[in-house]
């Protein structure tokens, strides 16, 4: 990604161990469930990858590494009952609204114990009894969705919040341009976190936007924009928990763009012809989930209290990676039960 | 009973169902202050109120979608497209949205919505304004596609799909929205299921199949080819999809024949669709081949005298009619 002196640019300096630091006692501790998430998706996504390459996953398949910092700690400011909307790169989106990781790992499987039942694979994750109304595979398609689930909010009289996570690379495809419109004009409770991720599959942003700053396109729609760096999950999730206060207190919505960088390809048949080992390399640098273990150290927490919370996620991984591999696989008959709800008009005619 | 006018049938459809379920909310360009670009939602402003009657923004594909996400998460919206030549812009918000999210989330999420407007030609508003629509969506499965010929059928059909936990594709006619019938009172909350076709006209010669406009022009033309010693039996499927193949291959069972009228283009869409169930599941029933008469292979002509001739006719129906039975 480009760089001007002027612009944020990415720097561990917030997370150096042994930092002085504003948080409180309670405020670090924060911190070892929100690590504890990054990891299992880091560990869940890393497992996912080897079951790919030994063909157990088919399809396409779009790894978060390098991003757990944005879904967690957006999770974090979020309300249980609050609605959210990712991309095809929802793995992440789910296991921080806590969708098992059995149920992540045997959608991938194509198992009627995934959480589309095998049906939806690894781009369509949903979890209704999580308020998570799904992954999309169209660019921009999503958008307007959530702002639709903003709008019944509001309709309601309910102080819920809708979340939709996109890429950047979709900010220049109409749907979304319809549902920021739209949403602005009707200060619908919404929240769009852009995951500037630097590269569109193979298209770096610098060749896809005129401008450098996505938020710049907030007020046209009306709305506030806010703009950070993606790496600490705390600052994350204190950020975005400001759009989020914005939209419930109805002052409307928010556009985000939170500055990361994913470590692996679009998706597994990416060759990655278009950025430099180097470059990838150097981003590491800034890897979210080692850069919260040393903060966590840095602040005194017991390390073997962090070792044991990494064995769980351990075995937590390992679980699902069994949980899928026996599971029966997804039925026909429920694949043919699919398509249409139950009709209580449901007098006569063939589909 | 009385008689009300197809767009007041449609128009009482809404109103009765947003006064029974608050979830029910109409959101279209011009549905409110404006009163509707053909007059469906007059007054409704004025009843329901501006929470409840959404004027949008020109953006088919952002009030769609966030109709569509609503829906996913409670409410029952109706999407008015001013014309379905609209919906086009928000085809992937339909198909992609829509039509799968209740298969992709393993059954989980429903999307209890309805679009609708006007479909088909409407005299003289040339290529991009005279799509008949069909095609395109009754070949979604996880689509419901329904389209009423007479005010009876539109209110009581339009009941049961703002009713439906589906997503429905709703067909009216700009040509369609001054034509008069009987209609019972509210009081009676008529339902009409969707999936059921209405013998419109008992004949024992030929059957002819026809829905929307196409179906005023088959029944003109049944009355002329009575005068002839000729009786159709017309039979108007009312919902696309899912197709009552039981009432129109009873009827070409007894028929022998049939005639399939419909103004969408002649390549594929439901008029190929219905053909090709009446050859698998009548085939040794039938004594002519069945015949179609359908718009021309050609994007709508702006002159008035070469639209006559796209559109179906009662001449060419009268002359297929004539073709199947060999008379």
């Amino acid at each position: 990604m480009a760089t001007s002196e002027s612009e944020p640019r990415i720097d561990g300096a917030a997370a150096r161990p042994g930092e002085a630091s504003a948080y409180s006692v309670e405020q670090r501790e924060a911190l070892v469930p929100l690590y504890r998430t990054m990891l299992l998706i880091r560990r869940f996504e890393e497992e996912a990858a080897r079951a790919y390459a030994q063909g157990k996953i088919g399809g396409f398949l779009h790894l978060y590494i390098g991003q757990e910092a944005v879904a967690v700690g957006a999770e974090a400011a979020l309300r249980r009952d609050d609605y959210v909307f990712q991309t095809y790169r929802d793995h992440g989106t789910a296991l921080a609204r806590g969708t098992s990781a059995r149920a992540c790992m045997a959608e991938l499987y194509g198992k009627d114990t995934g959480c589309s039942r095998g049906l939806g694979g690894s781009m369509h994750f949903f979890d209704a009894s999580r308020h998570f109304f799904g992954g999309y595979g169209i660019v921009g398609g999503h958008v307007a969705l959530a702002a639709g689930a903003a709008f019944k909010a509001k309709y309601r009289g309910e102080d819920r919040v809708s979340v939709c996570f996109l890429g950047e690379g979709a900010i220049n495809i109409g749907g979304f341009h319809e549902a920021a419109s739209l949403a602005g004009l009707w200060k619908l409770p919404l929240v769009l976190v852009v995951e500037n991720n630097s590269y569109a599959m193979g298209t770096p942003f610098s060749r896809s936007s005129p401008v450098e700053d996505i938020t710049r396109k907030a007020a046209g729609y009306g709305m506030a924009g806010d703009r950070f760096e993606g790496h600490d999950v705390l600052l994350v999730r204190d950020r975005i928990a400001q759009a989020v206060a914005r939209a419930r207190a109805g002052e409307g919505p928010t556009l985000v763009e939170v500055l990361t960088y994913r470590f692996r390809g679009h998706s597994m048949s990416d060759p990655g012809k278009y950025r430099t080992r180097e470059e990838v390399e150097e981003r590491k640098r800034f890897d979210p989930v080692p850069l919260a273990r040393a903060r966590l150290l840095g602040w005194g927490i017991d390390e073997s209290r962090l070792r044991a919370l990494e064995q769980s996620v351990e075995d937590e991984v390992a679980d699902a990676v069994r949980f899928a591999e026996t599971s029966a696989p997804a039925r026909e008959d429920v694949m043919r039960a699919c398509v249409l709800a139950e009709r209580a008009s449901d007098a006569g005619g063939r589909a | 009973m009385r008689s009300i006018r197809y767009r007041e049938a449609v128009r009482e459809a809404i109103a009765e169902e947003m006064e029974r379920d608050d979830s029910v909310v109409l959101l279209g360009e011009e549905v409110g202050h404006y009163q509707g670009a053909y007059k469906v939602t007059e007054g409704l402003l004025e009843r329901f109120g501006e929470r409840r009657i959404v004027d949008t923004p020109i953006a088919e594909a952002g009030f769609a979608g966030i109709g569509i996400g609503a829906a996913l998460v409670g409410l029952r919206p109706i999407v008015e497209f001013m014309t379905w030549n609209f919906s086009f812009v928000a085809f992937d918000q339909i198909v992609q949205n829509a039509a799968k999210i209740f298969q992709m989330s393993g059954g989980t999420v429903k999307v209890p919505i309805v679009f609708r407007g006007p479909n088909g030609a409407a005299r003289q508003v040339a290529a991009q304004h005279s799509h008949a629509v069909e095609p395109f969506y009754a070949s979604v499965p996880g689509l419901l596609v329904v389209a009423p010929s007479i005010p009876r059928d539109a209110k009581g059909l339009l009941k049961s799909a703002i009713r439906d936990d589906n997503p429905v594709i709703f067909l009216e006619g700009e040509t369609l929205y001054a034509i008069r019938g009987e209609v019972p009172d509210p009081s009676a909350d008529e339902l009409i299921p969707l999936g059921v076709a209405r013998v419109a006209r008992e004949g024992s010669d030929v059957t002819v199949v026809a829905w929307g406009r196409p179906y005023h022009t088959a029944m003109e033309a049944a009355e002329r080819l009575a005068a002839d010693g000729i009786a159709c039996e017309v039979i108007d499927p009312r919902t696309i999809r899912p197709l009552d193949e039981e009432t129109i291959v009873r009827s070409v069972r007894k028929t022998h024949r049939c005639v399939v009228v419909h103004e969408h283009w002649p390549y594929g869409g439901p008029g190929a669709e219905i053909v090709d169930r009446i050859q698998r599941e009548a085939f040794d029933d039938l004594d002519a081949p069945v015949l179609r008469v359908s718009s021309l292979d050609v994007p709508m002509p702006y002159a008035a005298h070469l639209e006559e001739r796209v559109l179906p006719s009662v001449e060419r129906v009268v002359e297929a009619v004539r073709r199947v039975c060999y008379r």
